[in-house]
């Protein structure tokens, strides 16, 4: 709760920072804001317990994600001001990002439906402005309204599923409902069943699971590119650990509804991401395909259903994420350079910058799945998960769809060591500097020493 | 003392990283001083006490994963082997003034501690670590310093292994589950596990796709022969000399004796496909004009001949295989380094554009043909010891596969003096007239090669007495655990 506290807070001075004007100081205050609600956050591993009246509930698996989605939010605090080029909204954006965390928050902490509801919404709200930021360019606000109508159709699938399931249950706490499904011993109405698919497709909208991804790429394309960093790792990880929350722990009892449908939307995300994602010539948008298919990958957890799952899927996120903002990272200050996203404009990245060619080719290794990286352990934790659970026709589509991310993932890397004529130095501030090797250093740490994150939860 | 051996090349690699101009001379001193640990480590090394260094920690305690290393004599051999060639290959490269020097010499050396880490690793996740992680340098050396098509080529090659990879990732999660809880991948929980028959099947298939494509053996090796002439020669040398080692240390450590019953189903058609490699390369490389292309074909038919004699699972099959896969890899690396010479002087490897080089450079050639008849298996080089006990242990198993697999003998002689005849002998024309003799660099690499040519073609018992008791219990382990009948003398 304090950190719940401490988040609002934040939020709260970064509005009055244009009033009492202290804007100069905002940024530094939002990451010691952040620092404090970790650590705050910490405070309550192993010593949680229900909220408010039972609306929200603190275990450790809320605390390890809380803490994921803090520090990457931290990161992408360092990485952000390159963004602010007006400095009128700089304040108001940085708000909306802290209360866009809040929202995601409430989405890994709840125990009942109607809290779910308000985190989804406090976190969408938010980002639809944000989409939209770049107020002059057109592709921005293409994205911001593309985002708003489908995130309203998706929430309107989401209250028409709680609304059923309230309707045969009689309540919107989760622990109720739960017992409820125990008892009712496979014995389900239509409307429980229709109540349970609805909020299915309704986060499926939100992780840009298929076939429910079509927004994704011209949202993340057209947003600013730190925003876009910011809705496919926070957002994302928020997203699933909900959804992770709602079928692990609540409609657990019900497998044989979802978890066939869950298996075919896994299949199709990670082999739809992956084959369009070859096709991509702009980086941007290719790194929007590959977020596709990252999410096919953590559906997989979900079918899981045993012990290492919550585990699997907080590695996952972890690995993921820290390597989405390292790419980003990168794209930011090639496209600045530049002018555009193309993945051209990593030709001859090597000669550039040695240092910016070693991290893109870490975070591209860790992307693909190749050890000693992290993201090879994510891949290789959540195989042997579902694998114990019997699905090894879906692990060899998934290593399928692997193989096939390498053909894209190594396009970058070919073209960073590709020789070119012409050899501009690209600039890396101090900043920026610490930032990628943290990165880069936590990819590779968590590739060697898995055990840090592994088996946490 | 194992570990230090590992891992010395990765952080000598990193070092010369930061070093610059004389990236080669360190990364020299560092792969001699590696060399010498792993001597060491042989006169510390007791033939007949089994797996010895081991060194064993839990790594992610809540997965079963843990870090195990040891040696047997197996391991023992390729480790030397690699501690041997990386020297010389290094050596070899001296000639040439790549470009970012510091890279390039710091990723042989990281290819170097996954190849040690490979031939030791003793827990099954570690093994797939280490066998991916000597993909990527090998792929980024031969990216940025290979040849005209070396983009598509070297993705092919990537995805191709890589392919194979994961599908023994799968195996290993699958053995890893059935070992009882909690969970292990150490390899005598995995070579005690009793699976059936299907199991057993499936398993040796993942497996053995994964392993066949490394080696390369027919029908999987549409990767290799791009790739061995595309890549810069030290890259080609280690794919070569070393790396396709792997791939039949692998059939040996984690194919035979984990899944017995699979390989009595299938090892049959393992041996056919093996078989049918080494008549089909030689051949290919009978009509090749490409020097370099045709030592890369040749190299499919010796390793598909190796393959053959481990999967007739006889003593002397298996023991040719051992002692075949450490003359291969000095045989190889000669021989691309011969080419090498070849192409630097001449700027071609075309034989029809060669010839009479004998005339103008007498020592080269002498060098040339000692390489190039120890390949072709003559009495009292290695490569004979080598195919004499593999077509040895085929016979046992089949005498038609014998016969087949003989030819390769036969073919390989063919093509082999044929090349020699096209580049050393006949008349000399404008080109090869100015070709000059060897420098001293150059015979510092060749001699420690004919060297070992003829230590091991002449006293093989000392590598046969290392490896013959691991050889002995790794046969033990297939026969005790699950009987199988065939298995004599």
């Amino acid at each position: 709760m304090t950190t719940l506290i401490v988040l609002s807070a934040l939020g709260l001075i970064c509005l009055f920072s244009e009033i009492f004007g202290f804007r100069k100081l905002l940024h530094p205050l939002i990451l010691i804001g952040l620092i404090a609600a970790f650590v705050t956050n910490t405070f309550d591993w192993n010593n949680g317990g229900p909220l408010f009246n039972d609306m929200m509930i603190i275990d450790n698996f809320s605390v390890a994600f809380t803490g994921l989605l803090i520090g990457i939010t931290f990161f992408w605090c360092l990485m952000s001001p390159e963004y602010f080029t007006e400095p009128s909204s700089e304040s108001d954006h940085f708000a909306l990002i802290v209360f866009s965390l809040i929202g995601t928050m409430v989405m890994v902490t709840f125990s009942n439906m109607i809290m779910l509801f308000l985190g989804i919404e406090i976190l969408s709200i938010s980002l639809y402005i944000l989409a939209g930021s770049n107020k002059k360019n057109l592709a921005s606000n293409e994205a911001a309204l593309k985002y708003f109508l489908m995130g309203s159709f998706a929430t309107g699938f989401l209250l028409f599923g709680i609304a059923m399931i309230y309707g045969v249950t009689g309540s919107f706490n989760l622990a109720a409902i739960s017992t409820f499904i125990a008892q009712s011993a496979g014995q389900n109405s239509v409307m429980m069943l229709a109540g349970i698919l609805m909020m299915m497709i309704a986060l499926s909208f939100k992780v840009s699971a298929a076939p429910f991804h079509f927004w994704a790429p011209d949202v993340y394309q057209g947003s600013p590119t730190v925003i876009t960093a910011f809705m496919s790792t926070v957002v994302k990880t928020a997203a699933f650990a909900a959804f992770f929350r709602l079928f692990l722990h609540t409609f657990s009892g019900t497998p044989s509804i979802w978890a066939p449908t869950l298996m075919i939307i896994s299949g199709l995300t990670i082999l739809v991401g992956n084959i369009t994602a070859v096709y991509q010539t702009n980086f941007k948008r290719m790194l929007a395909y590959s977020s596709i298919s990252h999410a096919g990958y953590m559906v997989l957890a979900l079918l899981a259903m045993n012990q290492s799952a919550p585990s699997s899927l907080l590695f996952y996120t972890a690995a993921y994420s820290i390597s989405s903002i390292t790419a980003f990272v990168i794209l930011l200050l090639i496209s600045h350079k530049t002018g555009n996203d193309d993945i051209k404009s990593f030709n001859g990245l090597a000669k550039k910058n040695p240092f910016l060619a070693g991290v893109t080719v870490v975070a591209m290794l860790s992307l693909a799945g190749i050890p000693p990286t992290a993201g090879f352990f994510a891949k290789y934790y959540i195989f042997s998960a579902v694998m114990q659970n019997g699905y090894i026709g879906l692990v060899l589509l998934a290593i399928l769809g692997s193989l096939i991310g390498v053909f894209y993932y190594f396009r970058v890397i070919i073209a960073v060591f590709k020789t070119e004529e012409e050899t501009q130095e690209i600039k890396v501030n101090t900043l920026f500097r610490v930032l990628l090797v943290i990165t880069s250093l936590a990819a590779i740490i968590l590739g060697i020493a898995p055990g840090i994150l592994a088996g946490l939860i | 003392m194992l570990t230090i051996l590992i891992f010395f090349p990765l952080f000598a690699g990193l070092a010369i990283l930061m070093s610059g101009e004389n990236a080669k001379r360190i990364a020299l001193a560092a792969a001699l001083i590696e060399f010498a640990i792993s001597v060491s480590i042989t006169l510390g090394f007791d033939p007949t006490a089994g797996t010895q260094f081991v060194h064993e920690f839990s790594w992610v305690a809540s997965l079963g994963i843990s870090y195990k290393v040891g040696l047997d004599g197996i391991s023992l051999l390729l480790v030397l082997l690699t501690t041997f060639l990386v020297p010389i290959i290094i050596l070899s490269s001296f000639r040439h003034n790549y470009k970012n020097p510091g890279l390039f010499y710091a990723l042989i050396l990281i290819m170097q501690m996954a190849l040690v880490g490979v031939f030791s690793a003793l827990d099954g996740f570690l093994f797939y670590i280490f066998w991916e992680l000597a993909l990527i340098p090998i792929y980024l050396i031969c990216l940025m310093w290979g040849g005209k098509d070396r983009v598509r080529i070297t993705l092919k090659f990537f995805i191709y292994t890589l392919f194979g990879s994961l599908l023994m990732l799968v195996a290993l999660i699958w053995l890893w589950m059935k070992t009882p809880a909690p969970h292990s991948f150490d390899i005598h929980a995995l070579y005690s596990l009793n699976l059936n028959a299907t199991e057993q099947s499936w398993i040796f298939w993942a497996f053995f796709l994964a392993f066949a494509i490394k080696m390369p053996v027919f029908p999987f090796h549409t990767w290799q022969p791009d790739t061995y002439t595309d890549s810069p020669t030290p890259g080609t040398m280690l794919l070569s000399g070393i790396m396709l080692k792997m791939g039949v240390y692998g059939v040996l450590r984690w194919l035979l004796p984990i899944v017995p019953d699979g390989v009595h189903e299938w090892g049959t058609t393992a041996m056919i496909l093996s078989v049918i490699g080494v008549v089909y390369a030689s051949c290919i490389a009978l009509v090749q004009k490409d020097f370099k292309r045709l030592i890369a074909y040749s190299s499919i038919a010796h390793v598909g001949l190796i393959s053959a004699g481990i999967f007739s699972l006889t003593l002397q099959g298996m023991e040719g295989g051992v002692i075949q896969m450490l003359s291969h890899g000095i045989n190889v690396v000669g021989l691309f380094f011969i080419a090498e010479i070849v192409m630097d002087r001449m700027k071609t490897r075309d034989l029809g554009e060669l010839g009479g080089i004998r005339l103008s450079a007498p020592v080269f050639s002498s060098f040339f043909l000692i390489v190039l008849l120890a390949s072709i298996a003559l009495p009292l080089t290695n490569g004979f010891i080598g195919e004499f006990l593999l077509i040895n242990g085929i016979f046992q198993f089949s005498t038609w596969m014998a016969a087949v697999a003989g030819l390769t003998i036969i073919l390989g002689a063919v093509y082999m003096l044929s090349a020699y005849q096209k580049i050393s002998l006949g008349e000399a024309n404008k080109q090869t007239e100015k070709f000059a003799d060897l420098t001293l660099s150059e015979k510092w690499v060749l001699i420690p090669l004919v060297l070992m040519i003829f230590w091991i073609g002449i006293y093989p018992d000392f590598f046969l007495g290392i490896a013959e008791p691991s050889i002995k219990a790794l046969r033990d382990v297939i026969h005790v655990a699950h009987g199988i009948t065939q298995l004599t003398n």
